[in-house]
């Protein structure tokens, strides 16, 4: 009797096993279709001299490909350009996506109103809102040279400082948004009681802020830190409408595309790809291990 | 009190304002722009002159439907957009919903590593995928086609709606179906009036995410598309050319804009709760 019914217990966990990883298979095999096979074919690809614009040429190069890259110029400066747009603007949308929370927290009323606004940014197509932006700063169409203290002349995207300005700038509006929706959600699990109990205690609403809000939220903070930081490094969208690349203000994803898809160079432009796919692990690394972000306990399904 | 209530009141209104501002001044400009004429778009020597359209015409948005199907610039896009979009979508959430009901309701080896991996796909820089899949769609015959971009859609939004659907399926009070089973309801009967009723929110706010996700991709777009076969409004944008080779096509691409925003600010304005829910759902819990 006891052993039937351990027998039935396997059968039934064995059956449930299967069940799970049946319902599971589809969406796991589409996304290694799409990842982790292309990402090993591109390593593939990059070990090739391939250009298909001379097809009859190349084969194996081994990692010539990848000193071309890492010995240019160009490569360095967009290293420079992508990491420089990242940095900046996930620095300032923190500090507007934490205020924007604060704001949304405390909010006395229209807290739906803001919280619809703001998934607008979130919401619109980034090559819209780029244009947007753009023709705002364009001398002939915009208006931004109409502001006081702006010369009416200004060319924003004649210089290499004052495009990326402005692509961050695009940046941090689409994206702040969204920031302070995942700060709000961390802020609001905060327990009230040790704010009260602080300011009981004397604690200045500064204080409170550094000393309670921040230390606890330190997890929500890290997460969408490290997300937004990804997110950020693969700029793309905003650079390819203002610049398209010109006055040196390319980032990493638009040498990758202009080596795939422009120049038709796939072995070149691989070495690239694999490279950015490189930066990325190492961004993730350095937040997962220097930071201890547990990003698999800071989500659902853990 | 009171005095400290109306300081508080005040500052929130001003909070408020700037926010509402600066969410939509780019949305307001581009309206703006799209409904100005040729002549008076690059006119203006104040800030009010140039932010508010002088002339108003509605001829950016009838230029874009010229032609019809075969030489407007713009309607072969919009229907790929939308086909494309709400194909992967659909696709996207059944795979998902099977993935994510297993995750939440079963035990079965290998879960939280399906759930990293997704972690991972979340964060991978699609870039890197641009060049193989470009070779292989060639050789595939799938470039410049529906699934070329479908394919890649669903899959870089799988990570998203899985993790939102496996938040809202936890939630789901399962015991429910058994209790209706017992009150006499068939299985079918149990499912249909009672778990799909509970899983619908959840599983509609995932689909509005996917579908934000692939109506807003550029990347793939211009990198697998090479006509108006399957090339969608994002990529068009960004080719579009004006009537002659010395008219910009400021209006147009403004006009076309807009028309591409309002289905995302329809979503927002009817169901801001649940996408708010959906973005922040268990992404940071403690």
């Amino acid at each position: 009797m006891a052993r039937g019914g351990a027998i039935k217990t396997s059968d039934r966990t064995r059956s449930e096993r299967r069940l799970g990883w049946m319902l599971c298979a589809p969406a796991v095999g589409a996304m290694l279709l799409v990842t982790a096979y292309p990402i090993a074919y591109a390593l593939v690809l990059s070990l090739q001299e391939l250009d298909l614009r001379f097809p009859d040429e190349g084969g194996f190069v081994g990692l010539s490909n990848y000193e071309s890259v890492l010995t240019s110029s160009l490569w360095w400066q967009d290293v420079f350009n992508t990491t420089f747009v990242t940095v900046v603007s996930v620095a300032i949308e923190l500090t507007l996506g934490m205020i924007l929370a604060l704001v949304m927290y405390r909010a006395i009323f229209g807290r739906g109103l803001v919280r619809t606004a703001v998934l607008i940014p979130y919401g619109i197509i980034t090559v819209v809102a780029a244009f947007s932006w753009f023709f705002a700063f364009n001398p002939d169409t915009g208006f931004v040279n109409q502001l006081p203290f702006i010369a009416d002349d200004k060319a924003w995207f004649g210089e290499r400082f004052s495009s990326l300005a402005v692509v961050i700038m695009a940046e941090v509006w689409k994206t702040t948004p969204f920031m302070g929706l995942l700060l709000l959600a961390g802020l609001v699990t905060i327990d009230d009681t040790l704010n009260e109990a602080a300011k009981v205690d004397g604690a200045s609403a500064w204080q409170r802020f550094w000393k309670i809000t921040v230390p606890l939220m330190k997890p929500a903070i890290l997460v969408a830190l490290l997300f937004r930081t990804l997110d950020a490094f693969r700029i793309f969208d905003s650079i390819f409408i203002m610049t398209g690349g010109a006055q040196d203000t390319e980032s990493v994803s638009i040498l990758g595309y202009n080596q795939l898809i422009e120049r038709l160079n796939l072995g070149l432009g691989s070495a690239v790809s694999v490279l950015i796919f490189v930066c990325v692990l190492i961004i993730a690394f350095i937040f997962v291990k220097g930071f201890g972000v547990r990003m698999a306990e800071g989500r659902p399904g853990s | 009190m009171e005095r400290k209530g109306a300081r508080e009141y005040t500052l929130w209104s001003i909070g408020l304002t700037v926010v509402l501002f600066f969410a939509l001044m780019p949305v307001l400009w581009i309206v703006s722009l799209s409904l100005k004429t040729p002549a008076t778009i690059t006119e203006g020597s104040t800030f009010w002159e140039r932010f508010i359209p002088q002339d108003i015409t509605f001829d950016n948005y009838t230029t874009l439907f010229d032609g019809g199907i075969s030489e407007s610039p713009f309607i072969a896009p919009l229907i790929n957009s939308i086909l494309i979009a709400s194909i992967a979508t659909v696709i996207a959430i059944v795979l998902a919903s099977f993935a994510a009901y297993a995750i939440a309701r079963l035990q079965f080896p290998g879960k939280a590593l399906i759930l990293a991996g997704a972690l991972a796909i979340a964060m991978f820089p699609p870039i890197s995928t641009v060049g193989p899949l470009f070779d292989m769609w060639t050789s595939l015959g799938l470039y410049d086609t529906y699934p070329g971009l479908i394919i890649p859609y669903l899959t870089f939004s799988l990570p998203l709606a899985i993790y939102t659907l496996v938040a809202f399926f936890r939630e789901i009070p399962w015991d429910l179906e058994q209790a209706a089973q017992v009150d006499g309801a068939t299985p079918y009967q149990a499912f249909r009036k009672v778990i799909i009723p509970l899983a619908a929110p959840g599983v509609f706010t995932a689909a509005i995410l996917v579908f934000i996700f692939c109506w807003n991709d550029f990347l793939f777009a211009i990198s697998l598309t090479s006509s108006d076969a399957s090339r969608t409004v994002p990529a068009a944008l960004a080719f579009f050319t004006g009537d002659s080779q010395f008219t910009q096509p400021t209006g147009n691409i403004a006009a076309a804009a807009v028309l591409v925003t309002i289905p995302i600010i329809i979503f927002v304005l009817f169901f801001q709760r649940r996408i708010v829910a959906g973005l922040t759902a268990g992404a940071v819990k403690g």
